[in-house]
């Protein structure tokens, strides 16, 4: 039997195939998946914010983009992966709400898809699909066996990136 | 001026702001039974202090379709206001106010336009009593509405308030009478502006 695993809002899990990984109401923040293709090891992280170094005394790493990403492959090498095969996908960073005067929080989604595929970049972890962008949020499904990331949007068609 | 954290909050803050959200909620449901013309209960707000990843569990989990509409607040605090209730509920209220059958399928322009003007009719409301207990000049902007999953809604407050600690203020207040609504509302002040809220009522 293969489970699914939930990861909340500022939170990351490590998943192996045949278990499957979701998180679900996605906005403005953005979900990561990362996968070894061989081991069939991955794990999700749901972040919110772009830069821990923006705000002071950071107590909780998984709701930033940099110290996310760096934890979640901490745990996803810890649980079998290895590093130089690690592969992404990444969805999210919604603009939820359009305002005339276009606020630094506005435009949060936006930056926090830009922060995430910045350091995934640095990390020379490749960014195999994405869906991101765009005014609604998102629940997203991914399954270690295949890679396959399955993304669900109201009153849209299920996809698979 | 006090100092505001929020991961210690203490009781006596924590009651200031229920009854403010009280008081406020109060206000917002005499406004809606304005509009409606009808009779509007309200239940008692429940106030609470929730870890990012219960607030979508606190709304009937995260996918929930929810709409949320949203403001900023200016003035002598600055942050944001969002009123959120279930699609169901929108439809019935929307229903209510134009006199037409509930629909189903996308809103339409006008019903969206009057679900956003409900919402700034009931944070005004909220806020103008809260600007009234503690004389300071509270202005709202424009609303803007998004109907999607409570998670996607809630993400907007959540990443706001991200900034300043690991928790969420959500009042949660249900309408009732001759319609059954269940509303929340989530303030969003910084953490200054909590801190001038709670000073100016003498805390």
């Amino acid at each position: 039997m293969s489970t699914m695993i939930k990861v909340g809002m500022a939170d990351l899990k490590i998943c192996k195939a045949p278990d499957a990984i979701t998180t679900l109401g996605l906005g403005s923040c953005v979900g990561i998946a990362l996968r070894d293709p061989v081991t069939k090891v991955g794990g999700l992280a749901h972040i919110m914010l772009p830069d821990s170094k923006a705000i002071q005394g950071v107590s909780h790493v998984p709701k930033f983009a940099d110290t996310g990403i760096e934890e979640l492959v901490k745990v996803v090498v810890q649980a079998g992966a290895t590093r130089s095969r690690l592969v992404a996908k990444i969805a999210g960073g919604a603009q939820m709400f359009s305002f005339q005067n276009k606020s630094e929080l506005m435009t949060v989604g936006a930056r926090n898809v830009e922060a995430v595929t910045r350091i995934l970049k640095e990390m020379k972890i490749p960014i195999l699909a994405q869906d991101t962008g765009e005014n609604f949020g998102r629940t997203v499904e991914f399954f270690p066996e295949s890679g396959d990331f399955v993304i669900k949007a109201v009153g849209k068609p299920v996809k698979t990136i | 001026m006090a100092k505001v954290d929020l991961e210690n909050m203490d009781g006596v803050y924590f009651d200031v702001l229920k009854e403010i959200g009280n008081i406020g909620a109060g206000n917002a449901t005499t406004a809606l039974a304005q509009l409606l013309n009808q009779k509007v209960d309200m239940k008692v707000p429940k106030v609470a202090l929730l870890e990012f990843s219960e607030v979508g569990e606190a709304m009937g989990g995260e996918e929930q379709l929810m709409a949320g509409i949203y403001q900023l607040v200016e003035g002598d605090i600055t942050g944001s206001i969002m009123f959120l209730l279930e699609e169901k509920s929108a439809r019935t209220l929307v229903s209510s106010l134009m006199g037409t059958p509930p629909s189903d399928g996308d809103f339409t322009e006008m019903e969206l336009s009057a679900l956003k003007e409900i919402g700034n009719i009931i944070t005004g409301s909220y806020l103008s009593s809260l600007s009234m207990l503690t004389n300071l000049k509270i202005i709202s902007s424009i609303p803007a509405i998004s109907i999607d999953m409570a998670g996607a809604i809630m993400s907007v407050p959540a990443i706001e308030f991200g900034a300043l600690g690991d928790k969420i203020l959500l009042i949660q207040t249900a309408f009732s009478d001759d319609i059954e609504l269940d509303g929340y509302f989530i303030l969003v002040p910084d953490l200054e502006s909590y801190e001038k809220i709670l000073s100016s009522i003498g805390m």
